[in-house]
C-alpha cells in the first residue's frame, strides 16, 4: 500500500467542521421539537371520531414509514416548488426529518398513551376535566416516561439521519465535508474523521435526552 | 412519463432489491457470527464485539458507507460500484441484526441453556439445536423490520453514485422536469415492497404477543 495518509486538509478545515457539527445539532434538535408536534397532533387526531382523520393518520404514517427518507426529501425539495411551496435547504431538511420522525412518533406515543390504565382516564373525567385537559395533565406525561427509550432511540437515528440533508446540501456536517473533500480529495481522512464526529454526537445526544427525561418526565419528589 | 423512464425506473428497482437481498444475506451470515460473539462468555470478546455495534448504530448509514467505500479503494481491491456499496451495506446489516439477534438468544429463557449443558450438549449442538430455533422465533419481527429499513437504505446507495430506484428517480426528474411524477413514482415502487413486509412483521409480532402472554 503505498498510500500516505495526509490530514492537514481536516486539520485546517476543522472550525469549518465543527460549525458544520453545530449545523447538524441545530437540524436534529429542531426536526426532534417538529417530530414531537407532529407525533402529539398525529395522536390526537388518530384517536378521533372523525373517521378521515383517523385514515389520514394512518395512511400518513404507512406512507412515511415505507419509503426512504432520502425520496421525501427529494419530493419536499425538487417536487413541492411545482405545487408553488418554495423552501431552501435548510428549512427543507428541517420539515423532512420532523414529517419522517414525526411518522415514527405517532407510533411510538400511541403505544404510550394505550399504556395508561382506563381508570385514571375516568377518574379524571369524574373530577371535571375537559377531555384535552385529561390528556395534557393526566396522559401525557406518564406516557412519555413509558415511551422514553424507544423515543430516544429515534431520536438518535433522526440525529444520524441528518446526514442524508446533504443531498439537498443543507447547512451540516456532511455537506461541510463534501466541500472539504472536493478541494481535497482526501476522501478517506475527512470522511474518516467526521464519522467520529457523527459518534460524538450521538453519545452526546444520548445523554443529552437522558438528561431531559431526569429533568422534566421524573416523578415530582416533594 | 412515457414507457421508456418506466423501464428505466423498472431497471433501477431491480438493482435496488439486488442491493437488499445481497446485503441481507451478508448480514444474515455476518449477523449471526456478531451475535455469538456478543452473547460469548469471554467478556472481552463481549465488549469488542459491543463497541463494533455500537460504532454501526452512532454513526450515520451514509458515513459508513462513504468510508468502506474508499477505505477498499485504500486496500487496494478494485471493485465495481455495487460490490463496495454492497460490503457496506453488509457490515451496516451485521451490526444491527447482530444486536437484534444477542437480545433474542438472551431473551430465551435460561432454563433452557442449563439443561442443554446438563445434558452435555457443547455449545454447538446446544446453540444450533436448542437455543438458535427458539431465538430466530423471537427474533422475527425485528429481524423483518430491520429488513424493511434495510431496502429503504440501499437508497443511500444513490448518494455514492450507484444507479438505483432512487438515483433512478433523480435522473428522470432531471431529464422529463417532473419531480412530482419522478419522485412520486418512485416513491411507491418503495411502499409497495416495504409495506407488505411491514405489515407482515407486526402480524409476527401481535401473534407472538399472544402467545406469550
Amino acid at each position: 500500500m503505498s498510500y500516505t495518509f495526509d490530514f492537514t486538509p481536516v486539520i485546517n478545515g476543522f472550525p469549518t467542521l465543527l460549525l458544520g457539527c453545530i449545523g447538524t445539532l441545530w437540524l436534529a434538535l429542531s426536526g426532534m421539537t417538529l417530530a414531537i408536534v407532529i407525533g402529539i397532533g398525529g395522536v390526537v387526531l388518530r384517536d378521533s371520531h372523525i373517521k378521515p382523520l383517523r385514515w389520514l393518520v394512518i395512511a400518513f404514517v404507512e406512507l412515511i414509514r415505507n419509503t426512504p427518507f432520502l425520496v421525501q426529501i427529494y419530493f419536499i425539495f425538487f417536487a413541492l416548488p411545482f405545487m408553488g411551496i418554495r423552501l431552501n435547504p435548510t428549512p427543507t431538511a428541517i420539515i423532512a426529518l420532523g414529517v419522517n420522525g414525526g411518522a415514527y412518533a405517532i407510533e411510538i406515543i400511541r403505544g404510550g398513551v394505550q399504556s395508561i390504565n382506563k381508570g385514571q382516564l375516568e377518574a379524571g373525567r369524574a373530577l371535571g376535566l375537559r377531555k384535552g385537559q385529561v390528556f395534557r395533565l393526566i396522559v401525557l406525561k406518564p406516557a412519555l416516561r413509558a415511551i422514553f427509550p424507544s423515543l430516544a432511540s429515534q431520536f438518535i437515528l433522526l440525529t444520524l439521519t441528518t446526514s442524508i440533508a446533504s443531498a439537498v446540501a443543507a447547512y451540516e456536517l456532511t455537506s461541510v465535508a463534501k466541500l472539504i473533500e472536493n478541494e481535497s480529495f482526501r476522501s478517506f481522512e475527512v470522511y474518516g474523521t467526521i464519522t467520529i464526529m457523527y459518534l460524538v454526537m450521538s453519545w452526546m445526544m444520548m445523554n443529552f435526552l437522558n438528561f431531559m427525561s431526569r429533568r422534566y418526565l421524573s416523578y415530582p419528589v416533594k | 412519463m412515457g414507457t421508456p423512464q418506466i423501464v428505466f425506473l423498472l431497471y433501477g428497482l431491480q438493482w435496488t432489491i439486488i442491493l437488499a437481498l445481497v446485503a441481507f444475506a451478508g448480514g444474515t451470515v455476518t449477523g449471526l457470527i456478531v451475535a455469538l460473539l456478543r452473547t460469548s462468555e469471554s467478556r472481552a470478546v463481549s465488549r469488542v464485539t459491543a463497541g463494533y455495534i455500537a460504532l454501526f448504530q452512532g454513526t450515520p448509514l451514509l458515513m459508513q458507507l462513504f468510508v468502506v467505500y474508499y477505505a477498499l479503494a485504500l486496500a487496494g481491491l478494485r471493485l465495481e460500484a455495487w460490490q463496495a456499496v454492497a460490503i457496506g451495506f453488509t457490515l451496516h446489516a451485521s451490526a444491527y441484526l447482530g444486536e437484534i439477534w444477542r437480545g433474542s438468544i438472551e431473551a430465551v429463557p435460561r432454563g433452557q441453556v442449563e439443561a442443554a449443558k446438563a445434558l452435555s450438549l457443547g455449545y454447538f449442538w446446544r446453540m444450533k439445536d436448542v437455543v438458535l430455533p427458539q431465538a430466530i422465533r423471537i427474533s422475527l419481527p425485528a429481524t423483518i423490520g430491520f429488513l424493511v429499513q434495510l431496502i429503504k437504505g440501499t437508497s443511500l446507495a444513490a448518494i455514492v453514485g450507484f444507479t438505483e430506484l432512487a438515483r433512478a428517480g433523480s435522473i428522470i426528474s432531471n431529464t422529463t422536469y417532473k419531480p412530482l411524477m419522478a419522485y412520486g413514482v418512485v416513491g411507491i415502487m418503495y411502499f409497495l415492497i416495504c409495506w407488505p413486509l411491514s405489515i407482515w412483521g407486526t402480524r409476527l409480532e401481535r401473534k407472538f404477543a399472544v402467545a406469550t402472554r
